[in-house]
């Protein structure tokens, strides 16, 4: 996979993962045209499309469009799958995942992706392991700050 | 201090956090830049306090602000900051930061080595991952070479989370750094054997993803693969794997007759849609590299094309468009399977999607034949009419252009037909595509003969009907097609039946809203109508007709020459000259006609598009000398052709010197081939018939004949192709009908008619209704053949098409591993080289076995290829005994080692050697032991010491136990319930040439001294003859060095802590040192764990923080071949003891 980008039906991009250096300018242009391109779409449309040398899958929840870029010998139907765990490991993590949940956690819904994927590749493909993983790693993150309270850290304890 | 941090924290309670931020920009709809411009001014505000989890939340919020399009690359080093933060929390914001912005231009980038490094190598492995996944949205090629040898380590890593993640990440160093390949290859492939489903899909991933590119270098790992595909029930992994021998097949094609059961099989039961579409691609592109000798393949592709006529026929649009997609595939190879399901195609041109009609008409362009061309594009005419976006309606008409024009016309056997079918295209309003139906007009009027009589009536009306030209705008690409009616009308005027009236047509004055250049061939063409006129009527003895038509240009002429457009203007007023001139002559009786059609006398014939390309350099002509030795002045420009309008160029000369004499013409003319025989942009194509006319000017006498159509003439507008359809019918029904009474003769007659066209059998049966003969394009003489030069060399997987099988060269090792010797006589040349060692973990010996299978399995697979010659049948018998064989090997050690090739590698070449921490620890001829310490700014009293454990023998190690005698400052952690004196056991055993690394922490009470442990190793060794208890002493050095941390300083808060005055303060000088700057710089930082604040020219300031928070910062300047050092550091004993360590290593420079 090359990138993935999730916008809003108002073309308002809510998630961005790169995993091919572009500069920022690029990537601004790339996202710019295919957030028209995708938005212009019917709903009756195919998931695919070609642009550029790529293939573009992308598929729509509720208000917010998932869309992935991948090469031109990539599955298409297993990049929707793709598309689909992500969301159902949003959902899971969120407890029914809306666009709110997503624009406030910005950083929870890259670790999940980060988690899921790395480099493009799918990296974990049990649902359970992804989450765990995820977890984990925000226990982890709640142990190191719950007991060091604001007093605690500036040493009046 | 305290007073700061105070205020730090009760700052960050008043700070936005990202929540904060996100409602706020959500509530400042209006003026959303001002409010993000007023928050980007908090962060800054936020990033220049020392607290870090403020700096953490700022960095969050930067990220969100990136997502919107700002700009935050200047806040690449606070990043940095962030991602080096102790806590995980903080850590993993800061990596999160720099996978979104970070990119092979951010300069700070080169900083981030070391703290990747220590993340990496930290003992939480959330640290470790979040720091791989981090270096895999930004690893640059310097990282990947940095850190290849660290990533490969954690491919070894005991947690399965970890080790996934590594494996993952070398696809991206693979890319970045290919010469990481091959020494990490061994490894890569032994996962795919990994007990950890998630390690094993993503070693099949990335082995997929590298041979997917190169696909040759794998052919060996087959074997493997089949197995896995055979064995596996994870459909991502099957779908990689299937992929995988897509790009195999084509290199090995026994292996795709093996692979079609297994894959026939998976198509049958799978029920996942993903798998079954991969499956069908596979076997498509395993029958396509299987051109012949397969039984039952068309069995096979039987099985696909059903399939994907379920997949079609389903009510899911992606699978209806990925069928068809699949299905243009079978359509290049397999035709005839195809076209039977030209219904269901045909029933997709209906659909709503504008994406699989798409699909659909790609499809349709390998489905026509002769039968059924003219009943498709009826079928496309009608969806023409009914499309309701402009794009659909054009890339129909492209498509129908496409359909009939491939190969050659192949298909058409009706150019009446065609004709009128693009007569009746031009009636669509609003394409874009205008310029494409004239440019068909054109080719099909000049290649094909006998059909200009019908064209050039066609295009008569065309030119006559105001319709076009009445709703002509200038944006309206329809007019285009005007262009190609007027040449076609000029160029073969002797065709038109009435002449005159075409002429007027021309002449009319709505003409002049056309755009220019069409106006330009207009004029031009007005003039060889008017040529073909006068003649007709000299012939005719009509000298009044003549003159009428000479007044007729002189009335209608003049509204060119005051055309705003250049060209028209300009050779209207040549023109009117011209015909003025003609007039006068006319008026005493001269015959002109002969003279005025000599100006457009000869034929053009089609040029082939490489034709220039392909004109060969005649010997001992160089390009790139100067044919005059001074560069010649504006005289010689004149002579060149000018190019595109030659026959106007002929009509100049012609006026000039209308007596001039034989002689004198034939003398210019020698003298101009001269000319253009040395001048080498004329191409030359002497015997083609389009330079003939030069040679016989105005002889020809072209007669001008009354035609007798047998078509009626239609006004266009009017639907007429479909007449032609019945014409077709009735005409192909009488050939049936002939063809049973001779059926010798009409093979006779078809024969020469076409070129290049390749009758598919059915199709034979239909002979062309006209005399067809499509002129070839026309090649220069000698034409070089042509050369397939095009790969793209920028194509970044180009770089890892490496050899596999072959053995790996010493030379070849990632950077700087040195530590590892194997053969003694290596080991006496290494240790010359005093460049210190890099972590490395496991064994070159592991890669050395793997590279004796490997050689054993070329060995063996050339030996296969030459037996499956003699006998295919043994061929199965021999790959069980081969793998029987890769087993022995493995408990056989390989005994050859000596003479294994040794190859230094020009290390040194490289501007920043590569660089290890690892030094020795004790050696004894069972073992060797190198040792790094690393501190860590999580725990204050504590190090880790990484010793890497090499068994040197033909022994096996085991029952390892390290032990030291405490000191009362240094103490070893040891197990719980254990007393002092009890030694830590090694978590692993040894077997022969393998090593490992073992860690072991040790608390620490001071660090501002350097000290020293003493310590023992016991093992049992283990061989043939027995086993024996050994032991190695050694020496724990424990420098001052290792107590510090490599920490990222900006300069604002590194001149503050200057300012700040509590630092004691110390210098060192250091005199001869040779070595660069730079590699200075560098060694410093990585032994000693500084990182550069600032670097101007040859000065360069430093920082580094203890694992006890001590700052210590310095200032290195560098003289002629001298270095000096400064100091500063709140302890100055462990100053002044860190720069004896220095001085130290940089006495070795």
């Amino acid at each position: 996979m090359q990138f993935m980008l999730l916008f809003s039906r108002q073309g308002k991009l809510r998630l961005q993962k790169w995993y091919v250096p572009l500069s920022d300018k690029e990537k601004k242009k790339i996202t710019r045209e295919l957030v028209q391109t995708v938005l212009a779409r019917k709903p009756k449309m195919c998931s695919f499309l070609e642009w550029r040398d790529l293939k573009i899958v992308y598929k729509r929840y509720a208000s917010l469009y998932f869309c992935c870029a991948i090469k031109d010998q990539d599955n298409e139907l297993i990049t929707l799958e793709i598309i689909h765990r992500y969301v159902e490991l949003l959902d899971k993590y969120f407890g029914s995942v809306c666009e709110l949940d997503i624009i406030f956690n910005f950083e929870k819904a890259y670790f999940i992706l980060d988690e899921f994927l790395l480099g493009g590749e799918v990296q974990e493909t049990s649902k359970k392991n992804v989450l765990k993983a995820v977890e984990q790693a925000d226990l982890l993150q709640e142990e190191a700050e719950t007991p060091r309270s604001v007093l605690e850290e500036i040493g009046l304890t | 201090m305290a007073l700061k941090m105070v205020k730090g924290s009760i700052d960050r309670m008043f700070d936005k956090n990202l929540q904060d931020l996100v409602r706020g920009i959500r509530n400042h709809k209006e003026d959303e830049a001002k409010y993000i411009s007023q928050c980007i001014d908090e962060i800054k505000q936020e990033l220049k306090q020392d607290n870090i989890a403020v700096k953490a939340n700022a960095v969050c919020k930067l990220t969100y602000l990136q997502m919107l399009g700002y700009d935050i690359s200047w806040a690449a080093f606070n990043i940095i900051e962030v991602m080096s933060a102790s806590k995980f929390t903080f850590k993993r914001i800061g990596y999160l930061a720099a996978s979104q912005c970070f990119h092979e231009g951010t300069d700070v980038i080169m900083l981030t080595t070391n703290q990747i490094r220590k993340d990496l190598s930290s003992p939480s492995q959330y640290d470790t991952g979040v720091a791989l996944t981090g270096l895999s949205c930004f690893v640059t090629p310097d990282l990947a070479r940095d850190l290849a040898n660290d990533i490969m380590t954690l491919m070894s890593h005991t947690k399965p989370y970890i080790r996934k993640k590594a494996v993952l990440i070398m696809y991206k160093v693979f890319l970045k750094y290919p010469e990481s390949l091959r020494p990490a290859f061994p490894r890569l492939k032994e996962k795919l054997e990994d007990p950890d489903p998630g390690v094993q899909s993503a070693a099949v991933n990335v082995i997929c993803e590298l041979a997917r590119r190169n696909p040759k270098n794998y052919l060996s790992l087959a074997p493997l693969f089949f197995k896995l595909m055979t064995s596996s029930t994870n459909n991502w992994v099957l779908i990689k794997i299937i992929k995988l021998f897509g790009a195999l097949t084509p290199l090995e094609p026994r292996l795709g007759k093996k692979l079609i059961e297994p894959l026939t099989n998976l198509i049958h039961s799978t029920s996942a849609m993903s798998l079954l579409y991969e499956c069908v691609n596979t076997v498509i592109a395993v029958l396509i590299s299987l051109s012949s000798g397969m039984p039952n393949h068309s069995a096979s592709i039987q099985l696909c094309v059903q399939k994907l006529r379920i997949l079609i026929e389903d009510s899911d649009q992606n699978l209806k468009y990925l069928g068809l997609l699949a299905m243009s595939k079978i359509l290049r190879t397999h035709p005839r399977s195809v076209q039977a399901h030209k219904d269901l195609v045909l029933q997709c041109l209906d659909d709503k999607d504008e994406s699989i009609r798409l699909r659909a008409l790609d499809l349709l362009r390998g489905m026509v034949s002769k039968k059924n061309l003219v009943e498709i594009v009826k079928k496309l005419m009608s969806h023409v009419d009914k499309a309701e976006g402009t794009t659909y309606r054009d890339e129909l008409l492209t498509k129908i252009i496409d359909i009939c024009s491939q190969c050659n016309y192949q298909h058409i056997t009706n150019f009446q037909w065609y004709i009128s079918v693009l007569v009746e295209l031009t009636r669509l309003e609003g394409t874009r595509h205008g310029h494409l139906i004239a440019a068909q007009m054109l080719d099909v009027a000049i290649r094909v003969k006998a059909i200009r009589k019908f064209a050039v009536s066609q295009m008569s009306a065309l030119l006559d009907s105001a319709h076009l030209v009445a709703s002509s705008t200038q944006r309206n690409g329809i007019c285009e097609v005007l262009y190609a009616a007027a040449w076609i009308c000029g160029e073969f005027s002797e065709h038109l039946q009435e002449p005159r009236q075409t002429l007027e047509a021309m002449l009319r004055p709505k003409v002049t809203t056309l755009p220019g250049h069409i106006q330009a061939v207009y004029v031009q063409n007005v003039v060889k109508l008017y040529a073909s006129i006068l003649q007709q009527k000299e012939q005719a003895a009509e000298p009044e007709a003549a003159q009428d038509v000479t007044q007729l240009m002189v009335d209608r002429l003049p509204q060119f020459v005051q055309s705003a457009d250049l060209e028209v203007q300009e050779r209207a007023s040549c023109i009117l000259q011209l015909v003025k001139h003609i007039q006068k002559l006319q008026a005493k009786d001269v015959p002109v006609a002969e003279e005025v059609s000599a100006l457009f006398a000869g034929e053009l014939n089609p040029v082939a598009p490489k034709a220039q390309k392909k004109v060969p350099v005649p010997e001992g002509l160089d390009l790139d000398a100067w044919i005059n030795e001074p560069p010649s002045d504006s005289e010689s420009e004149d002579e060149k052709p000018k190019g595109i309008f030659h026959d106007e160029e002929q009509r100049h000369a012609k006026q000039r010197l209308p007596e001039a004499d034989e002689e004198e013409l034939a003398r210019r003319r020698e003298a101009r081939k001269q000319e253009q025989a040395n001048n080498p942009f004329y191409i030359k194509s002497s015997p083609s018939p389009q330079k003939r006319y030069q040679d016989m000017p105005g002889v020809e006498h072209i007669p001008v004949v009354q035609i007798d159509l047998s078509v009626p003439l239609k006004v266009p507008g009017m639907p007429m192709s479909d007449q032609y359809v019945k014409l077709e019918e009735e005409r192909r029904h009488r050939q049936r009908l002939e063809k049973g009474r001779k059926k010798k003769k009409t093979k006779e007659k078809g024969k020469p008619r076409r070129h290049g066209s390749l009758h598919t059998e059915s199709d034979e049966d239909i002979t062309p209704a006209q005399q067809v003969d499509i002129v070839t394009e026309e090649m220069p003489e000698n034409a070089l053949p042509s050369d397939e030069d095009d790969k793209d060399p920028n194509d970044p997987y180009r770089a890892l098409d490496i050899d596999l099988d072959r053995p790996l060269a010493d030379s070849e090792k990632l950077p700087v591993q040195k530590h590892r010797n194997v053969d003694t006589s290596k080991c006496a040349d290494k240790e010359d080289v005093p460049v210190v060692e890099k972590k490395v973990k496991k064994p070159k010996k592991k890669e050395k076995q793997h590279r004796e299978k490997e050689r054993e399995k070329t060995a063996k697979g050339k030996e296969k290829e030459k037996s499956s010659k003699h006998k295919k049948k043994k061929h199965k018998k021999e790959k069980e005994e081969k793998s029987k064989d890769k087993k022995k090997s493995k408990k056989k050690l390989p005994s050859d080692e000596a003479a294994e090739p040794v190859e230094n590698g020009a290390l040194d070449e490289e501007p920043l050697p590569p660089m290890s921490s690892y030094c020795l620890l004790a050696e004894n001829s069972y073992i060797r032991m190198t040792y790094d310490i690393q501190g860590s700014l999580q725990k204050d009293s504590q190090v880790t010491v990484s010793v890497v454990l090499e068994n040197q023998s033909r022994s096996f190690l085991k029952n390892m136990e390290l032990n030291v005698l405490d000191s009362l400052n240094t103490k070893l952690a040891r197990p719980e319930g254990s007393s002092v004196h009890d030694g830590v056991p090694v978590p692993f055993q040894l077997p022969p040439g393998i090593s490992s690394e073992a860690q072991f922490v040790f608390t620490i009470q001071s660090i501002v001294m350097a000290q020293k442990l003493k310590g023992t190793l016991s093992f049992i060794a283990k061989n043939d003859e027995g086993s024996t208890h050994e032991k190695l002493d050694f020496k724990l050095h424990f420098s001052c060095t290792s107590y510090l941390v490599t920490t990222p300083c900006y300069s604002d808060a590194f001149a503050k802590l200057l300012e700040s005055g509590d630092l004691s303060m110390s210098s060192i000088k250091v005199d001869g040192i040779s070595m660069s700057f730079q590699n200075l710089l560098a060694k410093i930082c990585f032994h000693h764990h500084f990182s550069v604040v600032e670097r101007v020219d040859s000065c360069a300031s430093m920082y580094s923080r203890s694992i006890q928070g001590h700052h210590v910062c310095l200032l290195m300047k560098k003289g002629e071949k001298s270095v000096s050092v400064d100091g500063k550091c709140s302890d100055s004993t462990l100053l002044s003891n860190l720069l004896e360590e220095l001085k130290a290593t940089l006495a070795k420079c």
